[in-house]
């Protein structure tokens, strides 16, 4: 049975779009130079080598123009934003030690609940740093490692060393640059050779100050044989001008291994969204990726898998909704490098009121990598005459032994489907909502209960009043 | 109040092509009329019409509930006084299980503050689908969804049989089913039948109403209903074809 009474009274205190009065230990300038990245190197008190790195990552981040392809940018003043803001209380050890006000601000996005619900690892950003963190103590005995990036850097000096920018080097974008340049926050996760963790590692982050960025970069290694799902949520308060996020998610997962990343992010509707995750995957390894992309001005992501060996598997499931001022360019990459290698995307997207969503999606098949297929789904659901969707599927293929399929639909809520479940009790409204849900089923079924009743929340918000 | 379904005068188009031209039916709780008639002459525009389906206008005439007019009213105020349509034509609804879908269709029945109980809904649950010879599985599936004809019908009379109606219009419920699922189906609508029940079914076939034994017969021809009467009419009906009703509407 599907049913579940307590579904629907889960998470019914969650509100989006407050802020705290700022508070702030260190605030960089705005607008990005090379005292701003040392600045921040230096408050986090950085290897020589980190250093450098950054300075190189800014050079490039300089050197390269702004893409032209995908979304429009020409709103976003890259001299405008704060690149680095440190919050007072950072890396309390406990939750007696984190301000009031940050308090509550976890207090809103339910972490404590969160926690009392037996949930693993709560690793909570703040700005940009890593606030409160905590990890089940039986998962240490393990070895698991579900840190702070900044933490994992101090503590696990070789280890970070030795993958950090691995699978998406500063030349890669120029998003990826201006991350490397001046990350700050995110976490590190290692998993050791044939440990399975079953309980989600969960972190939850949200941007505070006006016209802050938030870089965050996050590095997950899983080793050989091991498995692990790691969750991240993340809103942001409304505000008036333009806000900007651009991570970095790098992701190995060796062979044998499987690891599924799956992320619900809402931000407000003034935010440049532009991530970059990525993730190589060995032999026989699974990746998975789960997104859903709510709020935000103008995202552009696509999860990708780097399928490098035999037998490596990659799955992209995503859900974006776009409404008014809104652009959802987002899709998924599967690159194929070895034989047998196989890979999934499934994308769907709901668009009203003037929003536009893209699917964006590159398969590429190398030559070499025989008997390799990836299919592709993508789904669009509008909701009015005005909401626009677009699909750029590019498929190169230089192997001869290897298929990719691709299924495109368009669809409408259509009249008959309103009347059939109005003509059962439902309100216009109702039967509008169940039409929707329905259509992200697929995508919210492979969450955890709590998020996917989030997930079918904040997709409730942003459909009100969006019929009739 | 008198406890019945009036259609009084009723005219009803499409655009500006008029469909129903004057149709006048009484039904009183208790009592289930079979409604019969050449395919296109306005047997689902009148279920529809019924039901509120925002494609057909009014031009002209009353549907009344238990005395009250219906007809400025929304479908989902109309099903919630206990009007319900098997479509001829049930659609699909992905990634919503009829499990979900059930629960939510009793809860907008119920009062502002009253909650479906699990307990009330999982017994109703579990009687309708004994009634109806299915497994519990079934719920597990999306509404509509990838269903045979056969099983999309009797998903409608599952949904009948949750929903207890006072008034039902069934759409050529019959058509698509083999044997077995007809006397299901039937079964399934005998169960509900009784002094609190009425309603309208509209087939083509003596067959359905050799196990649901209609009280009246009426035959829709052009928008009208030109012939009613008992049970006989439809076992006529069944022998002759439908040659002499045209006939009538042409007379
Ligand atoms: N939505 C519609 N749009 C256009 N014509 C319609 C529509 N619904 C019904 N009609 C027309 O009205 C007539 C009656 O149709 P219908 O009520 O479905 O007949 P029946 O159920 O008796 O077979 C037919 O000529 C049909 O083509
Ligand atoms: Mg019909």
């Amino acid at each position: 049975m599907t049913v579940n009474p307590e579904a629907a009274s889960i998470n019914t205190e969650y509100e989006y779009g407050w802020s705290n009065p700022e508070r702030y230990a260190i605030k960089a300038p705005k607008g990005l130079s090379r005292e701003v990245v040392e600045m921040i190197s230096k408050a986090k008190d950085e290897p020589q080598w980190m250093l450098d790195f950054r300075l190189k990552a800014l050079d490039i981040f300089l050197s390269k123009p702004m893409p032209e392809w995908g979304a429009d940018l020409s709103g976003l003043n890259l001299d405008e934003i704060y690149y680095y803001i440190k919050p007072e209380g950072f890396n309390a050890r406990s939750w007696d030690d984190v301000p009031e006000d940050v308090k509550q601000t976890f207090e809103r996005l339910g972490i404590p609940e969160a926690e009392r619900a037996a949930l693993a690892g709560v690793g909570a950003q703040y700005e940009s740093e890593m606030v409160y963190h905590n990890l089940k103590e039986e998962w240490e005995k393990l070895g698991v490692v579900f840190l702070s990036i900044e933490d994992g850097m101090r503590e696990y000096p070789e280890l970070f060393r030795e993958y950090f920018a691995t699978v998406v080097p500063p030349e890669d974008n120029k998003f990826a640059a201006v991350n490397s340049a001046v990350w700050s926050g995110g976490s590190f996760v290692y998993v050791p050779k044939g440990v399975k963790v079953d309980i989600p590692l969960q972190t939850y982050f949200r941007i505070n100050a006006e016209n802050s960025g938030q870089f965050e970069r996050t590095l997950i290694i899983i080793e050989e044989g091991a498995q692990a799902h790691y969750i991240e949520g993340c809103t942001a308060p409304a505000y008036s001008s333009d806000s900007f996020h651009s991570g970095v998610i790098e992701i190995i997962v060796k062979e044998g291994a499987r690891f599924r990343y799956s992320t619900i992010q809402n931000w407000s509707h003034n935010v440049y969204n532009l991530v970059t995750q990525r993730a190589a995957v060995y032999g026989n390894g699974v990746m998975e990726w789960v997104d859903g992309n709510l709020g935000s001005k103008v995202t552009m992501k696509y999860p990708a898998c780097y399928l490098l060996e035999e037998g490596a598997r990659g799955e992209v499931l995503s859900i974006a909704m776009a409404s008014r001022g809104q652009h959802q360019d987002a899709g998924a990459k599967i690159v194929h490098f070895a034989p047998h290698t196989s890979g999934n995307i499934v994308s769907k997207s709901i668009s009203k009121d003037a929003g536009r969503s893209s699917y964006r999606g590159l398969v590429k098949i190398y030559e070499g990598a025989r008997g390799s297929k990836t299919n592709v789904e993508c789904d669009a659901l509008l909701l009015d005459e005005e909401a626009r969707t677009d699909t750029y599927p590019y498929i190169e293929i230089e192997e001869r032994d290897a298929s990719v399929g691709h299924e495109a639909t368009v669809s409408k809520i259509n009249d008959e489907q309103i009347l059939y479940l109005q003509s059962r009790g439902l309100s216009e409204d109702e039967a509008a909502g169940l039409i929707v849900r329905g259509f992200i089923e697929p995508i919210a079924k492979e969450l955890p209960l709590e998020y996917a009743v989030e997930l079918n929340r904040l997709i409730e918000l942003e459909m009100e009043g969006s019929v009739g | 109040m008198t406890h019945q379904l009036e259609i009084k005068n009723l005219h009803a188009s499409v655009g500006d092509q008029p469909i129903l031209k004057g149709i006048n039916l009484t039904i009183p709780r208790g009592e289930l009329h079979a409604v019969m008639g050449p395919n296109g002459n306005g047997k689902s525009t009148l279920a529809k019409v019924i039901v509120g389906d925002p494609e057909y206008t009014v031009t002209e005439g009353e549907v009344l509930v238990d005395g009250q007019n219906i007809l400025e009213m929304e479908p989902d105020e109309r099903a919630r006084l206990g009007v319900f349509l098997a479509f001829q034509y049930p659609v699909e609804i992905p990634g919503v299980t009829i499990a979900n879908f059930l629960r939510l269709a009793m809860q907008a029945r119920k009062e502002e503050g009253e909650e479906v109980t699990f307990t009330e809904f999982y017994g109703k649950l579990q009687s309708a689908l004994k009634t109806l010879e299915w497994d519990e599985s079934i719920v597990e599936r999306y509404l509509n969804e990838g269903m045979s004809g056969g099983e999309k019908k009797r998903n409608e009379i599952l949904q009948m049989l949750m929903l207890e109606p006072n008034y039902i219009i069934m759409d050529e419920t019959d058509s698509g089913l083999d044997v077995d699922a007809l006397r299901i189906v039937s079964h399934g609508v005998n169960s509900l039948r009784g002094p609190n029940l009425g309603g309208l079914i509209i087939t083509h076939y003596q067959r359905l109403l050799d196990y649901i034994v209609p009280d009246k017969v009426h035959i829709i021809v052009d928008g009208r209903v030109v012939e009613s009467g008992g049970p006989e009419l439809a076992k006529r009906l069944d022998a002759e074809g439908y040659d002499w009703v045209k006939e009538l509407a042409t007379a």
